[in-house]
């Protein structure tokens, strides 16, 4: 099964190398990693996804919640948490069938963010499986390169696990 | 106060509390050595490898109890250190290892004798730092050993970069330690705890396995008075050897791949496992998926992510060890009927096996036998309170497990999880910075002691004496054993001989007092000369080559399936 991790650390040096070589050295599989700042200066979020078993799922947040720089993990359940991805992709469009591309990417609410003599590029935010269906779609239209952020996600305020800002740090 | 950054480290590990460290200087380590020559009243024991400086800050922290301080310079002085840091980590030993780094401006430069020491020990310690400003060197000095004693103990590295050792800092030594995302568990769940109580008392077969965290967590007064209390019988793993009293009529030793058929059935067989700071390590449990299939488990360790990590706990309890034991103990006294006994017919029947399963070698033949080394050193020195083992990795090191009889916590020191061959000849020496009223003997392989055999000059030196005795069956015996089970008697680049080197005369070429023993009436004689000589002492006892260690649960196979000496045979046809 998917899960969404969110970890905030120590924003220093070391901080994610000390996360990533956890899951390396212990066999955990990461399929996407997001690392970005926080609210606060001094602290950074990392946004893990995994797909294993529950046990699994609570050894790692066991082993990472041993990393002297890690503050807090928390998983991000499916339906209570807001999960986003950035993705840009670059399609290569003749002119003739720019109007075409546009149209469908409206579906998506994507944005043209770069426009070529033979190639645009859009750049669309979603979920991942909007993003993967976005993906899907320009593919047979000549998909030439893509870069996507990785997930990140933050838990709603209905959701029971919501982490209270106060208990974010000690 | 206003001084150069190497002092200020002096001054911090004054302030800690460390009375000697461990270690060889070189270039980017070379200011804090000349702090060294400014004065401090920490000791520094100079190794003649930073293998060796590791294993002797290790070796002193399990003797001690305290945090061990190893010392080195950066590039292949950190690496020399990489196996004694990986072999803390394994057996939770704490340990503080604070290492050179070349020039701040130089560091990612591939400079002389520059190497990644934070990168290549990053899988192996609880944490560790670079430090690269002098104003940080204090803090981080501060939160090293709060790390490296807190929690689960372990292994930490400070790196400090050579001109940071030469910079000026107006010091004082921090009274907090700001690490937010580090908060080991302080207390135990109450609830938990009753329902441990609950499930012990209900229990027809239950049994104490306890593993190292109980000596580290200093919970053996607990453990025992819970055994005593509940009656329950203790199987205390290698690295507990000496938590629970070996003579008391509750102990029933060590299980695993070595250990005796009474307590791996005892295992086995048990209706309910309390997992006292142990791991389920493979060398415990055999084949997991057959181990104790019919048990309950609750687990108690200071790490929550060792409960549920190979065998799931139905009472999890994550805590620190004497708080939880002493809780434990409590609630067992409220919830037990007046008159309890324990388990009586549960102990008859360990007994029993106990009885039928002894430990047991063939005494006859041309050779002296390995087991009679142990069991001649055990005879004399028993009673005594104030003898410190400890072993290298191998056949000499089950024998010692199987034959000692240890009494007290921290007096058997061994490589356990890492099995780390060349362990005990330096582990013995940090013993011995510990514990100078005591006389420290490591029991070591021939093939172990050749690997770290030159910190003999460092005992005879340092005035620190140790007797080694080797069992010296001239092979690498326990390889040896497993190509003789599992690999149809092809012997391949075993064999060490027994005659080179002549380590009688090794050992006086290093200062040391040689002694060779091949006979067995001479064996006692020569042992009691070595214990009693006051000097470091090395006895080569030459013993038979084809000795097997038994009982022996093959890798793999089920726990419950041990092979017995008798059943010898049985396993060669």
């Amino acid at each position: 099964m998917r899960h969404t991790v969110s970890v905030l650390v120590e924003n220093r040096p070391g901080a994610l190398a000390r996360v990533s070589n956890m899951f390396a050295r212990r066999g955990f599989n990461i399929e996407s990693l997001a690392v970005g700042p926080t609210e606060r200066h001094d602290v950074s979020r990392i946004t893990l996804t995994v797909d294993c078993p529950a046990d699994l799922l609570e050894q790692i947040e066991k082993q990472m919640h041993k990393l002297v720089n890690v503050l807090r993990v928390s998983t991000l359940e499916a339906g209570e948490a807001v999960e986003r991805e950035l993705a840009l992709v670059r399609v290569s469009a003749e002119p003739s069938r720019r109007a075409e591309l546009i149209a469908l990417s409206e579906v998506f609410d994507a944005r043209v963010a770069d426009l070529g003599p033979d190639s645009m590029i859009f750049e669309v935010v979603g979920t991942p499986e909007q993003l993967e269906s976005f993906e899907e779609l320009l593919r047979p239209h000549g998909l030439t390169e893509l870069a996507r952020t990785g997930r990140i996600g933050l838990a709603r305020a209905s959701a029971s696990r919501a982490p209270r800002p106060q208990h974010v740090l000690r | 106060m206003k001084m150069l950054g190497s002092d200020a480290i002096l001054r911090s590990l004054e302030a800690e509390g460390i009375d000697v460290v461990f270690g060889i200087p070189g270039g980017a380590i070379l200011p804090l050595y000349d702090a060294f020559a400014r004065g401090s009243t920490v000791r520094h024991v100079l190794a003649r490898h930073e293998q060796g400086a590791g294993h002797m800050a290790e070796g002193y922290a399990r003797a001690s109890g305290k945090v061990g301080v190893a010392v080195a310079t950066s590039g292949p002085g950190v690496t020399n250190l990489v196996t004694p840091i990986a072999d803390a980590w394994m057996d939770s030993t704490p340990l503080v290892c604070i290492t050179g780094q070349v020039r701040t401006t130089l560091i990612g430069t591939d400079a002389f004798q520059e190497t990644d020491a934070t990168g290549i020990t990053l899988p192996i310690v609880k944490h560790s730092w670079l430090v690269q400003d002098v104003q940080e060197l204090p803090h981080v000095l501060k939160a090293a050993f709060h790390v490296a004693r807190t929690g689960r103990s372990g292994p930490v590295l400070v790196d400090v970069a050579k001109d940071v050792q030469e910079t000026e800092i107006d010091f004082t030594y921090p009274h907090q330690v700001d690490l937010p995302g580090w908060r080991p568990p302080a207390g135990v769940h109450p609830r938990q705890v009753r329902e441990a109580a609950r499930a012990l008392l209900a229990a027809s077969r239950p049994v104490l396995y306890v593993g190292g965290g109980v000596i580290n967590g200093d919970a053996c007064d607990e453990l025992r008075e819970l055994a005593e209390v509940g009656g329950i019988p203790v199987i205390a793993t290698l690295m507990a050897k000496g938590s629970f009293p070996e003579t008391h009529p509750l102990c029933y030793g060590p299980p695993g791949m070595h250990g005796s058929k009474w307590a791996n059935w005892g295992l086995n067989k048990s209706d309910l496992i309390v997992a006292v700071g142990a791991r389920f390590d493979d060398r415990v449990t055999g084949k997991l998926s057959a181990f104790a299939p019919g048990a309950k488990v609750i687990h108690f360790d200071i790490d929550a992510a060792e409960i549920g990590k190979l065998r799931r706990a139905d009472i999890p309890v994550t805590g620190p060890l004497r708080l939880a034991l002493a809780e434990l103990t409590k609630a067992v006294r409220e919830e037990e009927e007046p008159g309890h006994e324990g388990p009586v017919a549960w102990r008859r029947q360990l007994e029993e096996w106990r009885e039928a399963f002894p430990y047991r070698y063939r005494r006859e033949g041309d050779y002296l036998k390995p087991q009679a080394i142990v069991e001649t050193l055990r005879d004399l020195t028993l009673g005594r309170d104030d003898v410190v083992w400890t072993t290298g990795v191998g056949q000499h090191q089950m024998w010692a497990m199987q034959y000692l009889v240890c009494d007290r916590p921290r007096t058997f020191i061994t490589s356990g999880g890492l099995g780390t061959m060349g362990y005990g000849l330096p582990a013995a020496i940090g013993a011995k910075a510990a514990r100078p009223d005591a006389t420290v003997v490591c029991i070591d392989g021939d093939g172990c002691f050749q690997m770290t055999c030159q910190e003999l000059a460092t005992s005879v030196l340092e005035g620190l004496p140790i007797v080694v005795v080797i069992v010296n069956n001239g092979w690498l015996g326990m390889v040896r054993q497993w190509q003789e089970m599992f690999y149809d008697n092809r012997f391949a680049e075993t064999h060490l001989t027994h005659q080179v080197p002549d380590y009688a005369q090794l050992a006086e070429a290093y200062g040391a007092a040689g002694f060779t023993v091949e006979a067995d009436d001479e064996l006692e004689g020569v042992l009691e000369e070595a214990l009693t000589c006051g000097r470091t002492a090395v006895v080569d006892a030459r013993c038979d080559p084809e000795e097997k260690c038994f009982p022996m649960i093959p890798a793999g196979a089920a726990a419950i399936d041990v092979i017995e000496f008798s059943e010898e045979k049985a396993v060669e046809a």
